[in-house]
């Protein structure tokens, strides 16, 4: 356990470290000391408001989404007892998408809106209720898993109508790019969805831990040292529908970070469940920052979109992780 | 009175999955300090009847009561702290240690942020010299051999010290030496005023280790009572459709000779 200890305090100094960077870095330079002493001076300023509406919101934003989708690819890894499950298996991700799209479809032109996240955030929680009329309340992993991927599905081809059906190329484009992932142009209003989804979807998985671990025995003996699996079941995917689909609902779609953050973080935490869900938190904290910055430094002709950079970078070094350990895992 | 009470009984269970009978009105108990056998062909339902004596499972109809109490109206934590089930395929899903993998046995004494004291440590150390598997304790639980890790699954069960073990097929996959290392354990085990119940294929260790057996048939159960009785060369050739041969040299064996005429024909 001390060597958690050395670790979690090395993944918060990171986090802490790239926090920084990010509120320095943008396209505007900016001096961060001016702009803090200005939110007390002169808190209109030019620079007082950026710091304050726009680098802010949009690290906290980068932090809190990258932590979800860690913590909740860590826990969907240790429910489902495979280190190749994402967090977007049982539909909210792709439901959440179809929700947002839904709205800039029916505004395009008009703009961002305020609906936007919100109907991110109910596509979710539908896409997460359907599952659970698909499979039934006392369903086997399977048959969840199953159903998740016949929402995916769904969500997906209603998507592709959408676009299909778009009036314009540019929107087409736009609901295209929404999709990539990206955390650019949001606002402190954005935080007031995201915030509290998330927070509610991370205090579900309170004391989840030591039930993972004993799933690593198997389903039967889990049940038999007391775990009720269906309430487990369910918490957990209520709170990842919740943490992943407000993440999704306000940033679009950010690939690889659930899948790729818990299982490199996996054999620095001696393989258990339980340890596994706090680091794997802060570090999708740190991937996500990382790469948010990464694309403010990157220079592209068209603005790089975030999601693009962690599929780019998350998909070949995952083909490096399935390599490295597949004779690890036969199960 | 109280001791007489059965420790585990079953009443008239059914189970069926589809048009599949899978028990059919099977009864049994255990009594303190009794080590009863559960024995049959494959299929019989040993392992069915198992399930639902540890509370995993609901029956169609029928009960289950452990010391008295309807097992479906104990808490599940504390069933979990009365009930040891042993798994017939014991699955270890992430390469943990088998000392942190033996210490998830104390997982039901534990409350939520518990970490584990001195008390939980004594007793994985102990379970772990009562399975033989001390020199096991920094491996990774997913390259042992079979036979160890029958030994450390079992390990994980002890641990927890249950009052009562249900185990299946706990010496199938164990060399000679750890058959008979398993059987007195669990014998002792039963002995001190607990209860133990086990699906065994061995016909010499389950006449020569259990108090009482229950020979299992398509669902029902065939013949109860001590092992000479039940172990019957009649019995055996009717259920397995074998025919053995059976004695006395220091302890009871039966060794399996040739399948029974009308199989054979």
């Amino acid at each position: 356990m001390r060597s958690d200890r050395r670790l979690t305090l090395l993944l918060i100094l990171l986090v802490t470290a790239l926090a920084v960077t990010s509120l320095i870095y943008g396209s505007e330079s900016i001096s961060v000391l001016s702009a803090l002493s200005d939110q007390f001076n002169n808190p209109n300023s030019t620079n007082a408001v950026i710091l304050r509406e726009i680098r802010l919101p949009r690290m906290i934003m980068a932090a809190v989404i990258g932590a979800s989708l860690g913590l909740c690819g860590a826990v969907m890894q240790g429910l489902l007892r495979n280190p190749l499950a994402s967090p977007g298996l049982i539909g909210s991700s792709s439901g959440a998408a179809l929700g947002a799209v839904s709205v800039l479809y029916f505004t395009t032109g008009i703009g961002y809106t305020q609906w936007v996240p919100v109907a991110g955030m109910s596509g979710s929680l539908i896409a997460t209720v359907l599952v659970y009329l698909l499979a039934g309340r006392s369903a086997g992993i399977t048959t969840l898993i199953l159903a998740g991927v016949a929402v995916n599905a769904l969500s997906t081809a209603c998507l592709s109508l959408l676009l299909n059906l778009a009036p314009s190329p540019y929107a087409v484009q736009e609901l295209l790019l929404w999709t990539l992932g990206d955390l650019t142009d949001r606002s402190l209003k954005d935080l007031w969805l995201l915030l509290p989804c998330t927070f509610l979807g991370w205090a579900l998985l309170i004391g989840v831990g030591q039930q993972l671990n004993t799933l690593t025995l198997g389903e039967s003996t889990a049940q038999s040292m007391g775990i009720k699996l269906n309430w487990l079941r369910w918490r957990v995917f209520i709170a990842v529908s919740l943490a992943v689909g407000a993440a999704v609902s306000v940033a679009g779609m950010i690939g690889f970070i659930g899948l790729v953050v818990p299982h490199l973080l996996r054999p620095l935490v001696n393989h258990e469940p339980a340890r596994l869900l706090p680091v794997s938190a802060l570090g999708g904290a740190a991937v996500l920052l990382a790469a948010d910055i990464g694309v403010r430094l990157i220079p592209t002709e068209q603005h790089l979109k975030v999601g693009v950079l962690t599929a780019l970078v998350g998909a070949p070094f995952f083909f490096y992780l399935i390599v490295n350990s597949r004779h690890k895992y036969n199960g | 009175m109280s001791s007489t009470q059965a420790r585990l009984e079953a009443d008239q269970l059914n189970v069926s999955i589809g048009s599949a009978t899978i028990l059919n009105n099977v009864s049994m108990q255990a009594m303190p300090g009794e080590m009863v056998g559960l024995i049959g062909p494959n299929g019989a339902g040993k392992s069915t009847l198992l399930s639902l004596l540890a509370g995993l499972n609901q029956p169609d109809s029928g009960s289950v009561s452990l010391d008295g109490a309807d097992i479906t109206s104990i808490d599940a934590s504390s069933r979990a702290r009365s009930i040891g089930w042993l798994a017939q395929m014991g699955e270890i899903h992430w390469p943990l240690s088998v000392h942190r993998l033996v210490s998830l046995g104390r997982y039901p004494h534990l409350s939520a942020w518990q970490k584990l004291n001195s008390d939980d440590e004594r007793a994985i150390e102990h379970a772990l010299q009562l399975t033989d598997s001390t020199h096991l304790a920094d491996r990774d639980a997913t390259t042992l051999s079979g036979g160890e890790r029958a030994r450390v699954l079992m390990a994980r069960i002890l641990a927890a010290k249950p009052s009562l073990l249900l185990a299946d097929e706990p010496v199938s996959s164990l060399d000679l030496g750890h058959q008979i290392q398993t059987m007195d354990m669990l014998r002792k085990f039963a002995t001190e005023t607990q209860a133990c119940i086990v699906v065994l294929h061995d016909l010499s260790l389950a006449c020569r280790y259990c108090d009482r057996l229950y020979l299992m048939d398509k669902g029902r159960v065939r013949a109860h009572g001590n092992a000479a009785t039940v172990l019957s060369k009649e019995n055996i050739r009717d259920v397995y459709g074998v025919e053995v041969i059976a004695g006395y040299d220091t302890v009871p064996w039966i060794v399996p000779h040739k399948l029974a005429a009308n199989l054979s024909d």
